[in-house]
């Protein structure tokens, strides 16, 4: 019986994968179902098991696969890891996506797993932690906090009971990593757990999943129940968030857990000092634990070796939006964004100029082509007024309006915020009326208009250019008022738009764009 | 009362389920509208009982995120992606497109009890929208064509 693997992968699922699995079953094929590899262009992708390896098709339909099964279907891309999309990553953590079947035990043992694990529970608590430390490891999910720092405080800190949480509520749009990963390579993020649970001395875990993901809380759900054994006396538990986005804020998603609201809450205390329920919990992103283990069972100095300035190690690089190659690209850092953008993402999929491309989710900047000699690298974005994030890049091309794109960073802002600050939860509102004043040309028709008394007020915001001061006003308040990132990062989308293409915002020189953008 | 079981019943064996697990409420709520299909005004004070909560924490809860209804959905739920990346890829005129050929607008349920349309911000898959979730099953790059395979899915 010939053997073919098919990505159950949620987004080759939306792109048919689940018909074509079924087609090859009733063809005959014994059927493994992978993750992704990542490359969505070839999705729904079938990979035949022959004497030469696997030979790659994709991407197929159902009708295709009397012809992928006897090899004659064009769509043959030969060896997938050969193309150049993958032969120029660097896989540490992604090793074993989209190859493997992601809840075979045997098939990640065979694969490396759990050597990382083993290697931990052979060294003192404090030596994992140094191992960490020396990998240069920062945290994957925005803010690049040193890890081992993280966990270092955490195994210092006297308690009777201490947690590990994985912040799996990687809300984003435009990043993908963490949901690929559960769903691809489950047992790497539970082994990363477990290697965390023995360095601090935890006993429990809590990986918090966003619900929008239901694919990934399935797989994990059964992979945990199918490592028990193997991570014991650790013990592990998937909580199911409810659709607020706020709650990938490491506080709120803590309250979240405790069955709470999730409201942010004021640090200091460190969750690493008094997290949740009270106790010292280390609490990390999913690619930050997903790392670990390559870093336990290949060394810190592998790890470290790859990188930029104090970027070390990888990171996988989520193209999306109007790219052509769009997926999951994992590379040391120091690539540049336009290499990114351009060499492996293939410029658009419209095939129209690239205008803009958002890195680092809803909360990060806008930049133009002019900036894309930026490095991959957490300072270098930090000095160009971005961030990094978890490393979504979403691309847009010469229709996009970005005082529009401006406006809807606010109103995202308004929708989700917690409502525990007056910055964030005021603020956004606020911003979205100005914008709209903004993209109307000033505060004609605006019913202000109407209250002669406000409108003749000393320093009462008239004119386009005033309208703009006072957006800059506002979004300084929000950056430096806010109590987390949701309303303390939104002014990056916003500002950025506004510095970057003042024109979209009626300020000089009139764009050039074609009539559609103005859609 | 939902169907056949007073609700007061249904949340205590829930709850019986959810034995022993620290900050239950989240989890419980879900089970509760994955029975029931949304957590009914009712369900509040058992729920409160329950897990030894005041009421006001359980409805603030509640309240608080957008996934829980408060009141039953259509026969059919239409989550559709607004978010950047969907954005990228015409996102914003399938939204309309959508709403239209559905009869109903973003964020309502249509008059008959047969659609709802919700607007989700983000599945991760970012590089094939626009995006949607019919019925919880993943549909991606959806074009004019897609949006009225959707409606004819739905029966709108």
């Amino acid at each position: 019986m010939t053997r073919v693997f098919v990505s159950g992968d949620m987004a080759s699922v939306a792109l048919g994968a689940d018909a074509v699995a079924a087609a090859l079953a009733r063809a005959g094929a014994e059927v493994v179902r992978t993750g992704s590899r990542g490359l969505f262009r070839i999705e729904p992708l079938v990979e035949v098991q022959t004497a030469e390896g696997r030979i790659g098709f994709g991407p197929v339909a159902p009708e295709d696969v009397a012809a992928v099964l006897d090899g004659s279907h064009p769509n043959r891309l030969g060896d997938v890891a050969a193309l150049p999309f993958f032969a120029s990553q660097q896989r540490f953590t992604f090793s074993r996506c989209g190859l493997v079947d992601p809840l075979s035990l045997d098939d990640y043992a065979a694969h490396g797993g759990w050597a990382g694990l083993d290697a931990a529970r052979a060294l003192p608590p404090q030596q994992v932690v140094d191992v960490v430390k020396a990998s240069g490891l920062r945290g994957r999910g925005g803010a690049g906090f040193p890890t081992g720092i993280k966990w270092q405080t955490v195994l210092s800190a006297a308690a009777d009971e201490k947690f590990i949480v994985c912040n799996a509520d990687e809300g984003d749009s435009g990043t993908f990593a963490d949901r690929m990963l559960m769903e691809g390579d489950p047992y790497c993020l539970i082994e990363g757990m477990a290697i965390a649970a023995h360095a601090v001395g935890a006993t429990h875990g809590y990986v918090y999943i966003r619900s929008e993901y239901p694919f990934a809380i399935r797989v994990m759900e059964e992979a945990i129940r199918r490592a028990a054994h193997r991570i014991a006396p650790f013990a592990l538990e998937v909580r199911e968030g409810a659709g607020a986005y706020v709650c990938g804020e490491e506080t709120a998603l803590l309250d979240s857990i405790e069955g709470k609201r999730g409201q942010v809450r004021a640090k200091p205390p460190l969750p690493a000092v008094s997290g949740l329920f009270g106790k010292p919990t280390v609490i990390n992103n999913v690619l930050s634990l997903a790392a670990v283990p390559f870093i336990l069972a290949e060394g810190a100095g592998r790890y470290a070796a790859v990188g930029f300035g104090r970027s070390r190690g990888t990171m996988p690089v989520q193209l999306a939006g109007n790219v052509r190659n769009g997926g999951l690209y994992e590379i040391g850092f120091g690539v540049t964004l336009g290499e990114l953008v351009n060499d492996i993402g293939g410029g658009t999929e419209s095939g129209r100029p690239v205008r803009a491309v958002q890195v680092g989710g809803p909360l990060g900047a806008y930049f133009p082509p002019s900036m894309f000699h930026l490095p991959f690298d957490y300072e270098a974005f930090a000095a160009a007024g971005g961030l990094i994030g978890h490393a979504g890049i979403t691309v847009f091309d010469d229709t996009v309006d970005m005082a529009r794109m401006a406006r809807f960073a606010m109103e995202f802002c308004a929708v989700e915020s917690c409502g525990k600050c007056t910055p964030c939860r005021i603020g956004s509102t606020r911003g979205v009326e100005t914008i709209d004043r903004i993209m109307a040309g000033g505060r004609g028709g605006d019913r202000l208009e109407a209250m002669p008394q406000i409108r003749n007020a000393k320093g009462a915001a008239k004119t386009v250019g005033d309208e703009i001061g006072l957006l800059r006003d506002l979004c300084d308040t929000m950056k430096y008022g806010s109590l987390c990132a949701l309303g303390g990062f939104t002014p990056y989308p916003v500002l950025s738009a506004l510095d970057h293409f003042p024109e979209d915002f009626g300020l000089g020189a009139v764009s050039s764009r074609p009539a559609e953008a103005a859609e | 009362m939902i169907g056949q079981e007073p609700i007061g019943e249904v949340v205590t064996r829930q709850a019986a389920r959810l034995d022993g697990r620290r900050g239950a409420l989240l989890p419980l709520l879900h089970a509760i509208q994955r029975e029931i299909g949304h957590v009914p005004d009712e369900a509040v004070p058992h729920v409160a009982s329950a897990l030894n909560l005041s009421r006001a924490e359980v409805h603030g809860v509640v309240s608080f995120y957008h996934d829980f209804r408060r009141r039953p959905a259509g026969a059919h739920v239409v989550k559709l992606c607004r978010a950047e990346a969907c954005q990228a890829r015409g996102g914003a005129a399938i939204e309309r497109a959508a709403a239209h050929r559905l009869g109903v607008a973003m964020g309502a349920t249509r008059a008959d009890g047969q659609v709802t349309l919700e607007a989700i911000y983000c599945l991760g898959l970012c590089a094939t929208g626009p995006n949607a979730l019919v019925d919880g099953r993943p549909v991606s790059r959806i074009d004019v064509d897609g949006v009225e395979r959707i409606a004819a899915e739905v029966g709108a």
